[in-house]
């Protein structure tokens, strides 16, 4: 398991949103929020995390555009320069025979480039093991965890006071 | 998704009053407990059509395809018949997935997993036809445009028969990528459940997957951008799938109305085959509260429509055969109906365009026996369709001295039989090793969509109605009162 060598003060909540106000909260007093868990994508938490949009699509949409180029144009060379043929009395550069090649290259090479992008960025992968903080955030449990490696106790003491205050139904510490 | 809307009409899609908790144990448990007698039974039936259809393939590799009874006229039977017939199956995976995403259907989330699966096995199914039916599956690396050394000599790109290579290869990479990103959150919470070599094996499974919001955030960002890839990705799929016919010259073959022909028949077997797995995973695994009549319903409303355009184009077909006036489409189609092959037109004819006419009516579509029946009905239906167009097409074409009748050696029914017991094994497998329920999706849904939530705001929205009105009645308002 990979180690962060972070100690982190969580709290655990039953509901999101009693989460969303809890971050609300959080975030009123300046408290910076490592991060949260859910155990599934919970709306409008995004903003509130003040979390910048994903710039996914923008990285689908380039090696979709590699694989258009490379697909059109290998055809083209293959059937222009490389050993043109007469196929059925067409003319050598057949551009409508080439689009459903075409297209689906570019479909797989943004899908495939998007998706081993998504694992690479978020650090997951076959085998990785992420440190986690209760195993039963991918149950019914939501997590806010804040960062207290540097913190002297009394800080440590406000926070868990400030968490209490948000309804957490606990709050643990965990060095991971 | 969930949305914080709440709709007014829609009725409940989680029933019998669950939490974040239950959902979890209810989806999970499957895969936790040690199957029982029906479980076995079923995959012991899988397992022995696996080996009689294995002995099949055998002989079809070993002494090559004089085994079949395909002749000079008769170039293409069971086998291709057998190959888009899957490939049409497992179009429903990524239509349920991708296109009720972008449409915001949150009913998806109870059957897109199980469909998805379903896919991904029609593909690989379907995949071994073309393999086969060249002959020397061994050389089978030849279609694909790698350098080498006999010019180079590439391949045909102006064949439609090579660019459903690329089409069904981008459609099985795509949908196994699809369906494995959404996997992972679940698999995590089986991970977080399991012990000892079970929590190993999916600790790797789960890649590592913590529930970090930002992690959520690219999920659903990925999960979107895949599924408008794969939209125009199943549209394209079946389309290319029919330009193997449509682009050639065989009356009943050579016809532009191939395309929404072929991917709304393609819609239509799949739905039907997800209602046949879903009847059954429903009842077996004990999940009737997630995947409900109203999941049952909504996809039989897909069936009637879709079956209804598929029948259209029969008409349309005939329509235009005799409105065109070329003596060669139109004994395509006479030869069809009253033929040597009539038999294979009245079956097509009544399971497509007769039996789905049922699910106009309400109680029909909400009844589980009727849509289990009629859903496999539908598949032979489908399956006789494309044997009609691909056999009878090509069993009496231009030159009258050619003509001759097919039908299929113990070789080529048993290599259809040997994709049945790989897609029910494996189908099997899934339900014991992945949840079979989207879970992280079903949670996500709960508190627009279950029914706990659903009543209580149905019945705050009918007592603030009554009261409104209760207070109408006793102070009309003067703008309202024309008198």
């Amino acid at each position: 398991m990979r180690k962060l060598h972070k100690t982190v003060l969580y709290g655990l909540y039953n509901d999101e949103e009693i989460l969303k106000d809890a971050v609300v909260k959080i975030k009123g007093e300046d408290v910076d929020i490592w991060d949260v868990f859910t155990p599934f994508p919970v709306h409008g938490l995004d903003p509130l995390l003040g979390l910048k949009e994903s710039r996914l699509h923008i990285a689908g949409f380039f090696y979709g555009l590699f694989g258009t180029t490379v697909a059109f144009s290998f055809m083209t060379w293959v059937f222009t320069r490389d050993w043109p043929i007469i196929f059925g009395g067409k003319p050598y550069f057949a551009m409508p025979s080439m689009i459903p090649i075409t297209f689906e290259f570019t479909v797989l090479m943004a899908a495939v480039g998007m998706v081993v992008t998504f694992y690479l960025v978020c650090g997951l992968g076959p085998g990785v093991t992420n440190p986690y903080l209760d195993t039963r955030i991918t149950d019914d449990k939501f997590c806010i965890a804040l960062d207290v490696t540097d913190s002297s106790a009394a800080d440590i003491e406000k926070y868990s006071a400030l968490l209490k205050a948000t309804d957490a139904e606990e709050i643990h510490t965990k060095t991971i | 998704m969930s949305g914080a809307s709440f709709s007014k009409i829609r009725p409940a899609l989680i029933t019998g009053n669950k939490t974040y908790h239950q959902i979890t144990e209810d989806i999970c448990s499957p895969t936790e407990q040690v199957p029982g007698a029906g479980f076995v039974m079923l995959l012991m039936a899988s397992l022995g059509l696996l080996a009689f259809g294995s002995l099949a393939m055998f002989f079809t590799i070993w002494y090559g395809i004089g085994t079949w009874h395909l002749n000079r006229t008769v170039g293409w039977g069971w086998d291709i018949t057998n190959f888009v017939w899957w490939v049409g199956i497992g179009h429903a995976g990524t239509l349920i997935s991708a296109i009720l995403l972008l449409f915001r259907q949150k009913w998806r989330t109870g059957v897109n997993r199980a469909a998805e699966a379903m896919t991904i096995f029609a593909v690989m199914c379907a995949a071994i036809f073309p393999g086969i039916h060249m002959g020397r599956i061994w050389m089978s690396f030849f279609v694909l445009p790698y350098p080498n050394t006999r010019g180079p000599l590439w391949v045909n790109f102006n064949s439609p028969l090579l660019w459903d290579v690329f089409a069904i290869s981008t459609y099985f990479t795509v949908s196994l990528l699809f369906w494995y990103t959404g996997l992972v959150p679940d698999f995590a919470t089986i991970r977080d459940r399991a012990k000892g070599f079970r929590k190993k094996l999916y600790n790797f499974l789960s890649f590592g997957w913590t529930g970090s919001a930002k992690h959520w955030q690219r999920w659903e960002y990925l999960s979107l951008v895949l599924a408008g890839l794969s939209t125009p990705l199943v549209l394209s799929v079946h389309t290319i799938v029919s330009f193997d016919f449509a682009t050639s010259v065989i009356p009943g073959w050579h016809t532009t109305i191939f395309p929404p022909y072929f991917v709304a028949g393609a819609i239509f077997s799949g739905f039907a085959m997800v209602q046949t797995l879903m009847i059954i995973t429903r009842k077996v695994l004990k999940l009737e509260d997630y995947i409900t009549v109203e999941h049952i319903e909504s996809m039989n409303k897909v069936i009637v429509l879709t079956g209804s355009i598929v029948g259209v184009a029969y008409l349309t077909e005939l329509f235009v055969a005799w409105y065109s006036g070329y003596v060669y489409e139109q004994f395509a189609f006479y030869n069809r109906a009253l033929g040597p092959y009539w038999w294979s037109y009245f079956a097509m004819m009544t399971c497509n365009v007769i039996t789905p006419q049922f699910f106009w009516s309400r109680s029909m579509r909400r009844n589980i026996t009727v849509t289990f029946i009629l859903s496999i009905i539908v598949n032979i239906g489908m399956w006789f369709e494309r044997f009609v167009i691909i056999v009878t097409s090509l069993h009496r074409d231009f030159l009258p001295s050619s003509w001759a009748y097919y039908s299929p050696s113990w070789v080529e029914v048993g290599d259809y039989i040997f994709t049945f017991g790989l897609f029910g094994t494996l189908y099997l497998l899934f339900t014991r090793v992945a949840p079979v329920v989207a879970i992280a999706e079903i949670k996500s849904i709960l508190k627009t969509s279950g029914n706990q939530y659903v009543e209580a705001k149905q019945k705050a929205e009918a007592e603030a109605h009554a009261h409104h009105s209760h207070a109408r009645t006793m102070h009309k308002p003067d703008s309202q009162n024309p008198l």
